[in-house]
């Protein structure tokens, strides 16, 4: 049988074929399109090699929107990830009662897919210059909020609107990661005499880092590349990455397509850092949670 | 005194989810002054726009699920029987998406497909729409991805495969007849989501200048005081029952296997 060996060699190829529609996708819709923007920054307008476009990206304008962009997607993942917690863990070991859990996470499970414009809407509605809250506090208490220097159109108001899908998110992840946090070890720490602080601080919160982290670093990322709430928010005038880069495809307000293209790369080189942070440590804190 | 704390956060955290859907809702019943009414919601349903972007949203929607599902089901099932080797690969892909933000996606999309391309597809509606609806499959592709793997584990795939073939079935009557119904659960939790996110999806459709329902949803905003309002209410009963949608047919499988 001569031909055997040549038969199961071509079987190889074969099998790979039965993702090529897959592949052929992932490369026209999603490979293709990345490159081109990554390649672009790296090019002059007549298509030569040049690190020019990265260099111009430090004017003071765009430093600022980056800036502005780190620190609120930091603000909110931080908050998120501190608020998110203390619910997650309220449900989970503050004695609430069991009926409360269910609807907690379906909630979450609504809240952080409710972003956007409409999200926008619904803020401007409470804490807008005629909002809901706003005009309580004013007429119930007289507390003007414009006056105490909160302007939902600011870097603030922006903070308290992402926070509402940022937070269902942490609850959504931590919860798990919380479930996972054996009885076992609450009562040994116990039985050598730790005390409940020194149990968190020891042996809880240790375990829990690599999650925490990780999901600190899954809400940057999410923050970092959202653009339509704070579209319908402020509008094309707030100096945030996101929507320079969608008022420079709109329009090339920089004047400089290439330049668009290194703006484009500055925001994958920040979410894929955070995205890969949070891959990395969630497979460590797998090895724990099991 | 745990307690107290944790009584505190949770109504802390209630208070601040609860207060905008209050707000949100009252302001949109405010439009005829000094008592509440429906009028808000009636201009928003009275303007042909609103059916005209909400129903192209809802076919642009359900062609995104036709092809995350041709494009998933299939390749999910083939890499479980027969191709184990390609999971990372095929794994890392499904979770690009979540690492380049939709705005850069499209922004290659609208230089790599223009008119004087090799695929000049934003160069007619028809073509534009096409490119929309790979753009929404490319953002739904981690959540279908995960939910139709999820419930390939669930099912022993070399089994049921050899049992067909062994009866004379092709792959497309086994794909179609034994694999998708076993999966039909995660598929369509997975569409529920897909529904969910094109619907109020604004970035991609602006960018890309077609007549979306979240484009329209902006526009509004900028223009009018009570209909946006109106509309957030309307976005928030759609995303609730996408999201009630999913966990029915989550819990009616779980009776169905239950029973089994």
């Amino acid at each position: 049988m001569p031909k055997q060996p040549g038969g199961q060699r071509l079987r190889l190829p074969l099998e790979w074929l039965g993702i090529l529609p897959f592949m052929i996708f992932a490369v026209l819709f999603l490979i293709l399109p990345t490159m081109k923007i990554v390649i672009g920054a790296f090019q002059t307008p007549d298509g030569s090699f040049t690190l020019q476009n990265l260099i111009d990206l430090n004017t003071d304008s765009i430093r600022n929107a980056y800036w502005t962009s780190i620190k609120l997607s930091f603000a909110t993942a931080l908050l998120g990830c501190a608020i998110g917690f203390a619910m997650a863990s309220a449900v989970v070991f503050g004695g609430l009662p069991k009926g409360v859990r269910n609807p907690l996470v379906t909630f979450s499970g609504v809240a952080s897919n409710f972003a956007g414009v409409p999200l926008a809407f619904a803020f401007i509605a409470t804490l807008g210059p005629v909002g809901l809250v706003t005009v309580w506090l004013r007429t119930e208490f007289g507390i003007n909020l414009r006056a105490m220097g909160f302007n939902l159109l600011s870097f603030w108001g922006l903070v308290v609107t992402y926070l509402f899908f940022q937070i269902p998110l942490m609850i959504l992840i931590i919860i798990p990661a919380l479930d996972g946090l054996k009885r076992e070890w609450r009562e040994a720490a116990a039985v050598l005499g730790a005390t409940g602080a020194q149990y968190w601080r020891m042996v809880a919160l240790p375990i829990l880092f690599p999650s925490l982290l990780g999901t600190f670093a899954l809400l940057f990322a999410n923050a970092f590349g959202a653009v339509a709430t704070a579209f319908a928010l402020t509008g094309p005038q707030l100096n945030i990455v996101p929507i320079k880069l969608f008022a420079q495809i709109r329009g090339d307000v920089l004047g400089n397509p290439n330049l668009g293209y290194a703006l484009a790369f500055g925001m994958i080189v920040i979410t894929a850092l955070a995205n890969f942070l949070y891959i990395w440590l969630r497979v460590r804190s797998e090895r724990w949670l099991k | 005194m745990t307690r107290f704390f944790a009584w505190g956060a949770f109504l802390f955290g209630c208070l601040y989810f609860l207060l905008p859907l209050v707000g949100m809702t009252e302001f949109s019943l405010k439009m005829r002054r000094g008592e509440y009414s429906f009028d808000a919601y009636r201009r928003v349903f009275e303007d042909q726009r609103f059916w005209d972007t909400f129903s192209y949203s809802l076919i642009l929607s359900a062609a995104t699920i036709v092809v995350g599902v041709l494009l998933v089901v299939p390749t999910a099932y083939w890499v479980r029987l027969k191709l184990p080797q390609a999971r990372p690969v095929i794994e890392f892909i499904t979770l690009l998406p979540l690492v380049i933000p939709a705005i850069v996606i499209v922004f290659g999309y609208i230089r790599l497909y223009n008119t004087s391309s090799f695929l000049p597809l934003t160069g007619s509606a028809f073509g534009t729409d096409i490119l929309l609806t790979m753009g929404y499959t490319t953002l739904a592709l981690p959540y279908m991805y995960r939910s139709v793997d999820t419930g390939l584990r669930t099912i022993d795939v070399t089994t049921l495969t050899e049992a067909a073939q062994s009866l004379g079935a092709g792959w497309f009557t086994i794909l179609a007849r034994i694999i998708l119904p076993n999966v039909m659960v995660a598929v369509l939790s997975g569409a529920f989501l897909t529904l969910a996110i094109v619907l109020g999806e604004f970035t991609m459709a602006a960018l890309l200048n077609r007549p979306a329902f979240g484009p329209f949803m902006q526009l509004l905003g900028a223009n009018r005081a009570y209909e946006p309002p109106a509309l957030a209410v309307i976005a928030f009963a759609i995303t609730w029952g996408c999201m009630g949608l999913m966990q029915l047919v989550t819990r009616f499988s779980k009776h169905e296997r239950a029973k089994a």
